[in-house]
């Protein structure tokens, strides 16, 4: 007979500790399911990139599974599917990120083949160049993406010579540049244990799980291993700026409109949350939704999103529309943005986003994937164990005043970036 | 450990699936009517996913915009979909609260509003959702694939309907369309999660018993006739890149061949879920992987049945290898076709995609909402036993089946090959 989970979790059932080379474990037992969820990160990511190579920490990522010196590629694979399970690499801008699921039963797989990817890859030549042709197809699909090549424009708007305005998977003309011999010098030089998380939820053991991952990255050192460089300074734009991405034969257009937003560990964080949810989340798109979808009937998707990572990632709305009404939907939700500046959000908005943040945070965490998501944020943002217990009382303290306020502290309507990508 | 489920009729011949799971105290429940594009006749294509976006526009006792309000400030997610044979809409929510879902859903199957206005801002919106899909190359190339492999029967169109139909369908068409599908004889509600059988099924009967079971529900039956000889397509449009699709018929999914055709999928292209959410796994072992990536002719290749009631399409799904030409692809597939057909496989292929199967079941089983999905979703097509049995079923499957199957469905006669040729323009930037 299975047992309920019906607490949030928190220090209680989080076992946490850091190995000496510096690998932080977080571990949650959930017996509910046979199947065990990891996830991690390691800080390296394309701030180390420099601009002829860009993309070098992504495609470095992405070829940590193509041979170790204890298995081929084949090998890896054959041993992962063969029992349902599966493991994947990816880079960020930050940091790269690895996940992987299985039976319970064959977590020691999972993990001798992270340690294996991340220790003793040999990025053999023929799979890079196997590699390369699927970066550069990507990179070709993204060309021809709407809603991908107006994120990307906005970006270069927004973050004029800052690491942000750059996509971490590169460009076709620095994909095509990178060589075998520069993967395995930049893995060599960044991949190392110091800073490194790793998550295990599932129906597991949590101190066999520590155990296990002591014995398999517990002795990994690289003194070579640098710290993150430090973001610059940002500048902000003194007006609006509008830039058109021109891709022809498509039927729809992307508008992006937005600024920097706070990072994730800024003091007003949680109070812009709440004011994005009540701009463009809430129900079915919030106000923005309201005025786009619903009365306009303009678009099939009109919302916004704020990103709150490590650095002042994007807070932006983004609509798809018909070519045709691309200055009328501009309009609308340039208008929505200055009345999120310059009023307050009513009382009612308010209490309807905080019931939404603390109602929705139990089914965020049903499976295992969404506590091991949770985990690693606790980790990465330095939140506390006990954060998602306390959080509805954060979210509850949160004002009308706050929220005003923080919508300020980062949203100048008069100096927004505005991008359209289409035909 | 299987979890005994409730599968009960009422009066009114609204068939209901309950199952106890006390894992979280989360309730999903999902209410699904037998209607879907497979019911639309030409000139009304696209008018069950739009009679599904008039769902969200509120009855005289949840109006409009309430709703959303209603279940987000509860925490919940609710959305709904529209597939070939059926439409389904599901709330998943914390269980104290799951009184709002039932009465919504006992309340819109029979009052929702379709008023004029709402019906003409929803047609743009709609209008836009389909722009949306045009600009992916595989909506180009899977809906000429689609049209070529069914003249005949009401596969052939995409669900969310043709342009044409998408501006001349009216606010009468889309009510009577309402009006014929959405009753309890036509329904199937299926509640999984943190409850009490008993009282459940009290609450819905006091909610749904009353409600008239409808008329008789007219059915299309215009069955595809038989392929004679390949079919081909191509969809010229943007971009640098060469998509191809190969699309064999396939059996209903409770038709005996669909297990070992799922097997042949697995060994192929890899194992694929009809799970809804717990995702799935990689492909790289998949004998076309290996024959279409790892030779450099391709960087992608995907592939997967549907469950459907009518027999319907096995598709292949291939990204052309930027200095290949898609013909070198189409040989290997053959090749690698061929060697099916010819070659039983090894009886270890077979316990190897069994145990893929039996993971991807334990991924589904961690989220509520897809174990409520699942008791719905098998009744569009056979019964909960289905599900129930799919394991060992699956088990059950011998070389000497997929041998078969491969010689029966993957015939070149009885394909549609489609090409998607890009026309090679990249986007410039401008400022304005």
């Amino acid at each position: 007979m299975s047992e309920p989970v019906h607490t949030l979790p928190g220090p209680d059932d989080i076992t946490r500790t850091t190995l000496k080379n510096g690998i932080t474990v977080l571990v949650r037992s959930n017996d509910n399911s046979p199947s065990v969820f990891i996830n991690g990160f390691l800080p390296v990511g394309s701030l180390f990139d420099s601009d002829t190579k860009l993309g070098l920490a992504d495609f470095t990522a992405s070829a940590l599974m193509r041979g170790t010196t204890h298995r081929d590629f084949q090998q890896i694979y054959n041993d992962l599917e063969s029992i349902g399970a599966s493991l994947g690499f990816g880079g960020g801008t930050h940091s790269t990120s690895f996940s992987g699921k299985a039976l319970s039963e064959d977590l020691d797989l999972l993990l001798q083949l992270v340690s294996e990817a991340l220790r003793v890859p040999l990025f053999p030549s023929e799979h890079i160049e196997r590699l390369r042709a699927i970066h550069l197809t990507g990179l070709a699909i993204r060309a021809q993406d709407t809603e991908e090549m107006a994120s990307l424009t906005l970006d270069k708007i927004i973050y004029k010579d800052h690491p942000y305005s750059r996509p971490d998977d590169g460009y076709p003309e620095t994909i095509s540049e990178i060589t075998q011999m520069e993967i395995a010098a930049f893995h060599k030089k960044h991949y190392g244990p110091r800073n490194m998380v790793i998550v295990v939820v599932g129906a597991v053991d949590p101190q066999q799980v520590i155990e296990k991952i002591d014995g398999y990255l517990g002795d990994w050192n690289n003194p070579l291993q640098p710290d993150p460089p430090d973001l610059p300074k940002l500048h902000h734009l003194e007006k609006t700026i509008i830039k058109k991405c021109t891709i022809s034969g498509k039927s729809q257009s992307d508008i992006v409109i937005g600024v920097p937003g706070p990072e994730r560990r800024a003091q007003d964080f949680l109070a812009a949350a709440i004011g994005n949810n009540i701009l463009g989340q809430f129900g079915l798109f919030g106000r923005i939704g309201e005025v786009v979808r619903e009365k306009a009937g303009l678009a099939y998707y009109a919302y916004s999103s704020l990103n709150g990572g490590v650095g002042p990632g994007p807070w932006s709305v983004s609509a798809g529309v018909d070519p045709e009404n691309i200055a009328r939907i501009v309009e609308l939700i340039e208008n929505e943005i200055k009345r999120i500046t310059r009023e307050m959000v009513s009382k009612n908005e308010l209490e309807d986003s905080q019931a939404n943040f603390i109602g929705r945070l139990p089914l965020s965490l049903e499976s295992n994937a969404g506590v091991a998501g949770a985990l690693i944020n606790l980790e990465r943002f330095d939140l506390g164990l006990d954060y998602y217990q306390r959080y509805p009382d954060l979210i509850r303290a949160i004002t009308q005043e706050d929220i005003l306020l923080a919508v300020n502290n980062y949203i100048d309507p008069n100096r927004l970036g505005i991008a359209v990508a289409g035909p | 450990m299987e979890i005994p489920i409730t599968r009960v009729q009422l009066s009114n011949g609204l068939l209901v699936l309950l199952k106890e799971i006390h894992t979280s105290p989360i309730i999903s429940h999902w209410i699904w009517y037998r209607v879907g594009s497979r019911d639309e006749a030409t000139g009304k294509t696209g008018i069950s996913h739009w009679t599904e976006h008039m769902q969200f526009k509120g009855t005289p006792l949840f109006p409009a915009g309430k709703l959303d309000k209603a279940i987000s400030r509860l925490g919940g997610v609710w959305n709904a979909f529209t597939f070939l044979d059926w439409t389904t809409y599901y709330e998943t929510l914390p269980a104290d609260s799951i009184s709002l879902a039932l009465r919504l859903e006992a309340d819109r199957m029979g009052n929702s509003a379709f008023v004029e206005d709402e019906v003409s801002s929803e047609r743009t919106v709609i209008i836009s959702e389909r722009q949306g899909s045009e600009n992916e190359p595989l909506f180009r190339l899977g809906e000429e694939v689609q049209a070529a492999a069914f003249r005949v029967h009401p596969y052939h169109h995409e669900i969310v309907g043709d342009m044409a139909d998408l501006r001349t369908i009216q606010q009468e068409d889309l009510y009577q369309h309402y009006r014929t599908f959405y009753t309890p004889g036509n329904a199937v509600l299926a509640v999984a999660g943190d409850f009490g059988t008993t009282s459940m099924l009290e609450e819905i009967r006091q909610l749904y018993e009353m409600l008239p079971a409808g008329n008789y529900v007219p059915r299309l039956s215009r069955q595809e006739p038989p392929q004679e000889g390949e079919r081909q397509v191509t969809v010229e449009g943007p971009g640098e890149t060469t998509y191809i699709q190969f699309a064999y018929r396939a059996p209903t999914a409770n038709h005996p061949d669909f297990l070992p055709y799922t097997v042949l999928d697995s060994l192929l292209t890899g194992p694929s879920s009809l799970n809804l959410f717990g995702g799935g796994i990689s492909n790289k072992t998949s004998r076309l992987y290996k024959a279409l990536v790892e030779k450099e002719l391709a960087v992608s290749v995907a592939g997967g049945l549907q469950a459907t009631i009518d027999p319907f399409l096995y598709c292949i799904t291939a990204t052309i290898h930027p200095q290949k030409q898609a013909q070198q692809t189409v040989q290997a597939v053959d090749q690698e076709i061929l060697r099916l057909q010819e070659d039983q496989p090894n009886p270890e292929e077979l316990v190897r995609a069994v145990k893929q199967a039996r993971a991807l079941f334990a991924y589904g089983s961690e989220s509520i909402s897809n174990q409520a999905f699942w008791l719905g979703f098998s009744e569009m097509f056979d019964t909960y036993a289905w599900f129930e049995s799919y394991l060992d079923r699956l088990a059950q499957v011998t070389p000497e089946d997929v041998h078969r199957v491969a010689q029966v469905y993957l015939r070149p006669q009885k394909r549609v090959l489609g090409i998607y040729q890009p026309t090679g323009n990249k986007p410039e930037r401008q400022d304005e």
